[in-house]
């Protein structure tokens, strides 16, 4: 077993080798720009481009003219929001998303709101971290042009009901765009059954290279309509301008098409592990507490709060393997997991929060590997706890008065 | 972010962990910060004839404010209440070598060693009323 650890599957993946040996051609020997229409370098770059299409099309149930390559989710979810926004502003303003969706989406809203471009409404989510499709439903005027919920969320992997919530943006003509950044490759995903309209994902989530996402933008029943944000060439059926990135687009295409290929297999292997690193470490440890779903989450996901101890020392001490906590420590806002925070999670277990995220390339041993320091870590950091020395004592950690700073 | 090697050895090998009872003689507690706010310090200080003879912390909080109090207690040892009323955050940041975002940790670990040294004071001045 080689050291450190990559447990943080949601931040990033390691490509896979297999990824990396169908772009390798288009580097330097089929270097062309797919939009050279009259040579064969263009054309060699352009079916690359279009038999990548067809594989990320496939994994998702669409057809390949509905994807708008970007530059990764961030960009597709800018793209989504603000492109929709703008082209049906004669129709309203009315924007509705959830309180745990992921910053690009959240601070979008914030800038269209900031510029007079959208009013919005913030759904609340349950505990373990869902969207209510009654909220919806009750949030919808006649000014709502626009619904976005995320698929999966990022740090607790819940899975949100997305199939109810666009079966209701879809009677109520309301279009409906989905973050699905952490559920595409991971989880099935059709964007015929589950009423998607629009719809942001990225390669790196899955095993492919960074730089490179995609929108798809629903052609049919209705055809959406968006202003595009960056002018040019017209690339992308106008949507987005910008010279294809051709090997990250080839990339793209082949780490979509593995991902079809061994979702099956992948899932109930991570599932498994994820459900042996959980019961290994909530039976073993007094007052761990499960973040999310119990069941409906992501399949690598496990995010569990461990009382008394705070998450940045947690991560220090296990440096040989990669996580992440809601720690505000560990955060550049300095603020704990807003999306723990949604959840009803307190301020403190919040910055107790620690992420796993297990991926395809880990392995049974490296889970072992963390049970193991996972559990050394935390009863050495509760013997350091005066939090732990209290409530051992019979001290009501709420009712202390504490002399905050 | 990366940790300095003294904030590592600090957090590997914390110096005086543990606590006193509190209505021991000669005993100052300090408790400073809050679980809101992602970290809780308590330094202890015992007293003989005007010195620190011993010093504990524990302390819930990241690696910088786990070696911010671990240090403390390893310059408290030895001086007098003069002396150690002199400690000042900067001394930890600069012996810790600790980045902007965590200088807050020195604050707390000056503010628990006040409030260790005021809570010795107190009791010394009224015996009675500490037991």
């Amino acid at each position: 077993m080689k050291l450190p650890i990559f447990l943080d599957n949601h931040s990033t993946t390691p490509m896979d080798p297999r990824v990396l040996d169908a772009m390798l051609p288009y580097f330097v020997e089929k270097f062309g720009n797919a939009a050279s229409r009259n040579h064969a370098f263009g054309w060699a770059a352009e079916e690359a481009v279009e038999l990548a299409r067809k594989q990320i099309a496939k994994l998702i149930n669409a057809d390949s003219k509905e994807i708008v390559f970007t530059s990764g989710a961030t960009e597709s979810d800018n793209l989504a929001l603000k492109g929709v926004l703008e082209m049906y502003k004669e129709k309203g303003t009315h924007f509705i998303t959830s309180s745990t969706e992921h910053r690009a989406v959240l601070d979008t809203a914030k800038s269209l709101e900031a510029k007079g471009l959208a009013t919005v409404t913030y759904l609340p989510v349950d505990k373990y971290g869902m969207v209510n499709p009654d909220d919806v439903r009750n949030a919808i005027t006649d000014k709502t042009v626009l619904i976005s919920v995320m698929m999966a969320n990022n740090e607790i992997g819940t899975i949100n009901p997305i199939r109810e919530i666009g079966k209701i943006a879809k009677e109520k003509g309301v279009l409906f765009h989905c973050d699905a950044t952490q559920g595409v490759g991971k989880i099935p995903v059709d964007v015929q059954a589950m009423g998607i309209d629009l719809m942001s994902f990225t390669s790196h989530k899955m095993y492919g290279p960074k730089g490179v996402g995609a929108l798809y933008v629903r052609k049919k029943s209705p055809r959406v309509r968006l202003v595009a944000q960056m002018d040019g060439g017209g690339h992308e059926r106008g949507m987005r301008s910008g010279t294809l990135p051709v090997p990250l687009i080839v990339g793209f295409g082949k780490a979509c098409e593995l991902c079809e290929q061994e979702m099956a297999t992948e899932t109930a292997r991570l599932t498994a592990m994820r459900n042996r690193l959980e019961a290994a470490i909530m039976g073993g440890l007094e007052e761990s507490y499960l973040n999310g779903h119990p069941t409906n989450r992501l399949p690598g996901n496990l995010n569990i709060s461990f009382a008394y101890v705070e998450g940045e020392s947690l991560l220090m001490g296990m440096k040989d393997i990669a996580l992440s906590s809601g720690s505000a420590c560990t955060s550049a806002t300095l603020e704990p997991s807003y999306v723990l925070r949604a959840l009803g999670v307190g301020v403190e277990l919040a910055h107790s929060s620690i992420r796993f995220g297990l991926g395809r390339f880990n392995t049974e041993e490296e889970v072992d590997y963390t049970i193991k320091k996972v559990m050394e870590i935390v009863t050495k950091l509760r013997e350091m706890s005066p939090l732990y020395e209290m409530a051992k004592e019979g001290v009501d950690l709420k009712s202390v008065q504490w002399a905050a700073h | 972010m990366a940790y300095s090697d003294k904030v590592v050895d600090h957090f590997n090998n914390p110096r005086n962990m543990g606590s006193f009872k509190k209505d021991e003689d000669g005993v100052g507690t300090g408790m400073v910060g809050a679980p809101e706010c992602g970290d809780v310090m308590k330094l202890q200080i015992k007293v003989q004839d005007d010195m620190i003879v011993d010093a504990k912390f524990k302390t819930f909080g990241c690696g910088s404010a786990i070696a911010s109090s671990s240090l403390a207690t390893e310059w408290l040892k030895g001086k007098t209440i003069e002396e150690a009323q002199k400690i000042k955050n900067t001394d930890i940041v600069q012996e810790l070598n600790l980045p902007p975002v965590k200088i807050h940790c020195s604050v707390l670990a000056e503010d628990a060693i006040k409030a260790a040294l005021a809570d010795y004071q107190k009791k010394a001045d009224k015996p009675e009323a500490a037991r």
